[in-house]
């Protein structure tokens, strides 16, 4: 660094008795010679436990959300038609890890419930829900707006109609095996994200409510020509449509798990990679932009990033609403606003949620099931509005 | 990179030219046009003028959230267009008038924000290391705002948060300082503290320092160089005795001020006919 005069503090001494600085200090222009020079820094950091995350904080916040969502699965393989004591769910698990399909079909009926309906859904319910709450957490972020989410924007219902769209000419079902209706519903979500984005151009600071609007017209756009969709579609083909429009979760095939899987893990990678640019985003983009932050490029590749994981998503459990806004929420209250501890945790969290809103759906009225959308939608709908009103008292949009 | 310090200017514009399209303010043919002007190193430069004069528009172009159609922009003597928006942020800090945050970050959190330029880009964990969190913690202490660290944003008040924009600002180890209205929401003391703290940053440190004002008696007292813009244009750049005079700001603002001696510095001081 040589003699570049650069904004450098000096040590403790200096700081408190504003005693001019010393020449060589001036073009040292190195952190780490002052701070070795002062050497209290164990103390200094213990001092300021929540000042920054560190390594252990995140470790032991992850690992503690993890015991909770492996405890609230186990306790959701225990409900349903058949109810299965957690003695029972725990001999078959580990009957089945140990040995296979033999020790599954060793466990009798209560085993193949256990490894192939219950456990295949709740899975899938899981990954759905920890997929939609991380792709709410980083929409909020970019576009500095608590009540975004993927539901509310109409980027699901783009991608629905996507997918709708493939259904009804018959080119979603397979390409060299793998099913193409999360690549159609991917299409849909962009077009609709893409709206959403010219809008946030348009708007330099983007209000809640003209937001909100966009994603109200975006609903009752793709909304329209999902109906229209189905009225010509025929009364079978019609009604399959209408319950996977509901957000209907199944027991799914094992590639469908494996596809989705693929496709969640590739969009949360990016997102969790870009966790430090979408703290700064939060900011603004003028300030983000002092910072050093690419911001036109982030925001393209965290908007492809989630119409592609909404796609997914959208296409096999179709819509489900409010859970990337509850959340997030919820999971910012309590564990703070940086993304790279918030990000991971709503998306376990999400998926708990949805796992027991899926085992409410399918146990309330049995054996009746409900679609689980309708039940986070009635979690969510009242929440949404306690937020709006919440917020317009408290923060100036 | 060559970086060479002791060239005397930390910005050096030349022929600038600079107008918002459509999108903008709309009132046609406004903007820069041909701008000539320079950043001395080291030194306070007040940058006053009347209502949407451009200050705040040259901050932006300064720091690269604006780009300008033709001309060039020179930081230590490198084309800015050349320079990457990390490395701008590692050499220019640059403070808002405002920042909303609808998030919970504390105050310790937007500080540490101020490392970003640091790290490697795309890198999504990235602890912040000791050397970091030290740099916080002093610079939050030299901006008096060391106790809230584990405040949110949204509970302190403004006088508060503009001191921990400016820790945030000092924690980029910058060689140029950016304010946009620094003392804009503040109190008579803080006003004062703030405008000693910059003084002695920039002393102490050979701290470049930009300020936008609107007021006109504490870029008066704070500044070394003055720049007076009006529409676009350089009206008058000079130090305070030359800039801060009464035909001048008559002609600028359109009105008559009383123009006469600070008691104890002897800088020019404005006040109003009333």
């Amino acid at each position: 660094m040589g003699n570049i005069r650069k904004f450098v503090f000096q040590d403790e001494q200096d700081l408190m008795s504003s005693s001019p600085v010393r020449e060589n200090s001036l073009s040292a222009g190195s952190l780490d010679s002052g701070i070795k020079s002062i050497g209290l820094l164990e103390e200094d950091i213990r001092e300021m436990p929540t000042l920054f995350l560190s390594a252990k904080r995140w470790l032991s916040v992850i690992s503690g959300i993890i015991l909770l969502s492996l405890l609230i699965v186990l306790v959701c393989l225990t409900f349903g038609a058949q109810p299965i004591g957690m003695g029972v769910v725990m001999q078959t698990l580990v009957a089945g890890v140990r040995d296979g399909q033999a020790g599954i079909e060793s466990a009798g009926v209560p085993g193949v419930i256990v490894w192939q309906v219950r456990l295949p859904r709740i899975l899938l319910a899981f990954l759905v829900g920890g997929s939609l709450a991380g792709v709410g957490v980083a929409l909020q972020a970019l576009l500095r707006n608590p009540l975004a989410e993927p539901f509310v924007l109409g980027i699901s219902s783009g991608a629905a109609f996507g997918a709708t769209l493939a259904m009804l000419l018959g080119v979603g079902n397979t390409f060299l095996g793998v099913s193409t209706l999360p690549l159609w519903a991917f299409a849909g979500g962009l077009l609709a994200i893409m709206v959403v984005y010219r809008i946030s151009v348009a708007y330099r600071m983007l209000s809640v409510h003209t937001l909100l609007l966009a994603g109200v017209i975006l609903n009752a756009l793709f909304s329209a020509l999902i109906m229209f969709a189905i009225s010509i579609a025929d009364p079978t083909q019609a009604f399959k449509m209408m319950l996977w429009l509901m957000g209907t979760l199944s027991v799914p095939e094992f590639w469908t798990l494996v596809t989705l899987l693929v496709y969640l893990a590739c969009g949360f990678l990016i997102l969790f990679w870009l966790a430090r640019p979408l703290n700064i985003l939060t900011l603004g983009d003028e300030s983000a932009r002092s910072l050093g932050v690419e911001v036109d490029r982030i925001k393209k590749l965290v908007f492809v990033t989630s119409a592609l994981v909404t796609g997914a998503v959208v296409s096999i459990a179709g819509l489900i609403g409010f859970v990337g806004m509850v959340v997030p929420h919820a999971v910012r209250m309590i564990v703070g606003a940086d993304h790279r501890l918030l990000l991971p945790v709503a998306a376990l969290a999400g998926g708990a949620f949805l796992t027991v809103a899926d085992t409410v759906a399918r146990t309330a009225l049995a054996p009746t099931e409900l679609p689980v959308g309708v039940v986070t939608a009635l979690i969510g709908g009242p929440f949404f509005i306690y937020l709006l009103v919440q917020r317009r008292a408290g923060v100036p949009f | 990179m060559s970086r060479q310090s002791g060239s005397g200017a930390a910005y050096t514009i030349q022929s600038l030219t600079f107008t918002y399209g459509r999108s903008g303010r709309g009132s046609g043919g406004w903007g820069f046009h041909h701008l000539d002007c320079e950043v001395g190193e080291g030194k306070i430069l007040g940058i006053i003028g009347p209502n949407g004069s451009g200050k705040t528009t040259l901050l932006k172009l300064f720091i690269k959230i604006l780009k300008p159609q033709s001309g060039m922009i020179r930081l230590f003597g490198k084309d800015l267009t050349e320079v990457s928006q990390m490395e701008v942020a590692r050499l220019v800090a640059f403070v808002p008038q405002e920042s909303q945050q609808l998030f919970p970050f504390t105050i310790g959190e937007l500080v540490l924000m101020g490392r970003f330029p640091y790290h490697r880009p795309f890198d999504g964990l990235g602890w912040e290391n000791p050397g970091d969190v030290k740099l916080a913690r002093r610079a939050m202490k030299e901006m008096d705002v060391d106790h809230l660290a584990e405040r949110q944003i949204s509970e302190v008040s403004g006088g508060e948060r503009q001191r921990a924009l400016l820790a945030r600002a000092l924690v980029q180890e910058p060689r140029v300082l950016l304010l946009d209205e620094p003392t804009a929401f503040l109190d008579l003391n803080h006003q004062l503290d703030i405008a000693r703290k910059l003084r002695r940053l920039n002393q102490e440190h050979g701290l470049t320092v930009v300020i936008v004002s609107h007021d006109l008696n504490l870029a008066s007292q704070c500044c070394d160089h003055l720049m007076l813009l009006h529409n676009g244009a350089i009206i008058r750049a000079g130090t305070p005795q030359e800039v801060i005079r009464q035909e001048v700001l008559k002609e600028v603002y359109g009105c008559s001020v009383i123009v006469d001696q600070h008691p104890q510095s002897g800088n020019p001081r404005v006040s109003l006919p009333v």
